[in-house]
Formats: structure tokens, C-alpha cells, sequence
């Protein structure tokens, strides 16, 4: 049965203020009862205050053959880390 | 040498209205007493009843998000189900629950019919955590703060059960030709154990004059409204009214509450000192 309904990726706002986190999917006939399965599913232990679900075939994800290209020229550019940086003694508050 | 003092007649009148067992210290019992504790007998015995039998899922619901869903909404109930049962047995609701046989239970007869299919026990929440829902709305008002606070606390579990039950209703009502069947026989099956839901005896009577209990027919036009909604959107007619089945608050039951219980008092009768 639930191999008929489509998948569904849900985020839990864990509390006020944080953002929603991805935590894991559901299948679900649609929205609302992913909701539902959503809730009883990845909030049953006071984990959130605030739930999104996003059918899984509308997620673009990046291609892992890619990540060469994509990810790896980033890994010798330490500057681009605020900590590369030496911040002057008389610099207060930052 | 001092004498014990004389027994008046004001004393043998206490010791007549005293518990088997009973003390002059203990408190009198109120007036009210009895058909309270009846009264919380019957919500947390619906409360245990569906609720074990909702766990029958456990394992064997047509999804797993299905299952974890039919496993919450048991233990809302079973959750329930122990707050109503230790203030009814003062403390000890296990007791209540494990070592009563048949004929003491005060459930009604819908929350003890068998799960069926998926749609049948569909139907049986939707036209009990309705019911509840009103009930526990008004119950939030009662004089008791027992059941006051308790009603505060399970009517937002309950919201949600009602909610859930009827987005069910409506997807298997308003889905497949197979679906569509099911849920009506589901509601076929359920809908002559209604009237029982709106019965008021004479203990019931007294404890709502009383402001502890809630009057269930002052919503039964608002349940019969939702109900129809419901089925409205889900494209399914109502059942026709059938000869209403009673008894389950007098504790006349169904066969099936007995094979119910068998399986779960099993274990605490068979291994009373077993500790888990």
C-alpha cells in the first residue's frame, strides 16, 4: 500500500527561532495526511514545534559525480574563513 | 478504671454508612461517590478497551506510517485510560484494568467491536473520537477538577484523533471503488452502536445535575451534523438508523470484549508478582 503513495521529505522546526532541519521522509497519499504521518512519525517525543513536508521528486539535488567540480576547488581557499584573519587587539565586539 | 464511652446512636449511624472495612477516621463517602466512580469507570474503560484494541495494529496496519499512527493513537488512549482508572481505584488502576472480569467493565459496545479492515476500525474512531471530542469539550467545565484537568489535558489528543479519523474517512470513502466499499460496510457495522453514546441512566442523570458529568444529548445534534459532513465530503451516505444495541455501561457485553480481555489480562493474572 504505501509503496503506491509517493514519498515525502519532512523538516522539523525543533523550537522557536532555529531553523527547520531535514529529518527523515514519509509515504503519504498526500499533503495533509504527510502531515500527519509526519507527526506521528518524527514528533513524538516533543522533537518540534513546527513541521514542512515537500514531495521528494520536487527536491533538485546536486550529482554526487559532480562533487568534484562542485565542492572540492572550496577546500584550499582558507581565506574565505573569517578565522584566517587576525583581528587587531583594539578591535572590540567581533 | 477508665471505661470505654457509651456508643450513641449518631456513632452506629457512621458505622452503618462506613466501607467494608472502614474506619471512623476514613472520610464519609459523598453523596455522589458511587456514580462517580461508575461514571469514571465508563470513560476510562472506553479509554482501555479501544485502546488495546487499537494496538491490535501493532505490527499488521497496511503501512508502516499507518501503523506508527495506529500505535499513537492507542497510546493516547491507554495513557488515558490510566488516569481515569487510578482515580477510579484509588491509586491502583492496574488492579481495575487487570483483575475485572466481563461483566464489570462499563465500556460501551463500539470501542470493544473487532477491528475488522482498516476501514472498519476507520470507522469506529471516527464515530467514537467524535463523540469523545464533544464529551471532553464540555467536561473541561465540570465542578470535579479531576475531570476538569483531565479533560484540559485529552482534549487535544482527542482533536487530533477526531481529525485523523475523518481525513481517513474522506481519502477511503472518496477513493478507490474497493475503498469506497470497505468504508461503508466499516460505517454499516458501527452505526447501531451510536444511540448507546447518547443513553443517560439515572447515576448519569444525577451527576449531571450535579455539574460533574456532561450531558451527552446536548450535542448529539452537533455530532450527527459533523458526522454528515463528513461523510458529505467523502461521498458516502449515511447508514440507516438500526435498532439501537444498549448494555455495555451495565456491563452486558458483546462476546468479543471477553477474547479481548483474555489476551490482555493474560499476563498479569497468569504471573501476578511479574514486574516489567
Amino acid at each position: 500500500m504505501s509503496g503506491d503513495w509517493p514519498l515525502w521529505e519532512v523538516f522539523v522546526r525543533s523550537k522557536g527561532g532555529l531553523s527547520h532541519r531535514h529529518v527523515g521522509s514519509v509515504h503519504a497519499p498526500d499533503a495533509k495526511l504527510a502531515l500527519a504521518h509526519a507527526r506521528d512519525t518524527y514528533t513524538r517525543r516533543q522533537e518540534g514545534v513546527s513541521l514542512w513536508v515537500v514531495p521528494s521528486a520536487e527536491i533538485v539535488a546536486s550529482d554526487p559525480a559532480e562533487a568534484g567540480p562542485l565542492f572540492e576547488p572550496a577546500a584550499d581557499k582558507i581565506y574565505r574563513h573569517p578565522t584566517f584573519y587576525d583581528i587587531p587587539d583594539e578591535v572590540k565586539h567581533i | 478504671m477508665p471505661s470505654l464511652p457509651p456508643i450513641r446512636p449518631e456513632d452506629e449511624a457512621v458505622a452503618e454508612r462506613a466501607r467494608p472495612g472502614g474506619a471512623f477516621d476514613a472520610p464519609g463517602e459523598g453523596p455522589h461517590d458511587a456514580a462517580r466512580t461508575d461514571y469514571l469507570l465508563r470513560l476510562g474503560d472506553d479509554a482501555l478497551i479501544l485502546g488495546q484494541r487499537l494496538s491490535e495494529w501493532c505490527g499488521h496496519a497496511p503501512a508502516l506510517e499507518v501503523d506508527l499512527s495506529l500505535a499513537n493513537l492507542a497510546l493516547d488512549l491507554v495513557g488515558q485510560a490510566n488516569h481515569l482508572l487510578d482515580e477510579a481505584g484509588g491509586g491502583d488502576g492496574d488492579r481495575l484494568a487487570f483483575h475485572r472480569d466481563v461483566l464489570d467493565f462499563r465500556n460501551c459496545l463500539l470501542v470493544e467491536q473487532p477491528n475488522g479492515d482498516f476501514a472498519r476500525t476507520i470507522a469506529r474512531h471516527l464515530l467514537y473520537s467524535t463523540w469523545q471530542h464533544l464529551l471532553l469539550q464540555r467536561l473541561t467545565g465540570s465542578s470535579d477538577q479531576f475531570l476538569a484537568g483531565f479533560a484540559a489535558k485529552a482534549v487535544k489528543e482527542i482533536a487530533y484523533h477526531r481529525e485523523l479519523a475523518a481525513e481517513w474517512t474522506i481519502r477511503l470513502g472518496d477513493g478507490t471503488d474497493e475503498s469506497a466499499r470497505r468504508m461503508a460496510d466499516g460505517l454499516d457495522w458501527c452505526w447501531r452502536f451510536i444511540p448507546e453514546l447518547f443513553e443517560v441512566d439515572a447515576p448519569v442523570e444525577a451527576l449531571i445535575g450535579s455539574g460533574i458529568a456532561a450531558d451527552p444529548r446536548s450535542f448529539e445534534g452537533e455530532y450527527r451534523a459533523s458526522l454528515a459532513a463528513v461523510l458529505d465530503e467523502a461521498k458516502l451516505a449515511a447508514p440507516a438508523d438500526q435498532r439501537p444495541i444498549l448494555g455495555g455501561r451495565r456491563g452486558h457485553h458483546s462476546e468479543h470484549l471477553g477474547h479481548l480481555l483474555a489476551v490482555m489480562q493474560y499476563l498479569p493474572r497468569t504471573y501476578p508478582d511479574a514486574r516489567w
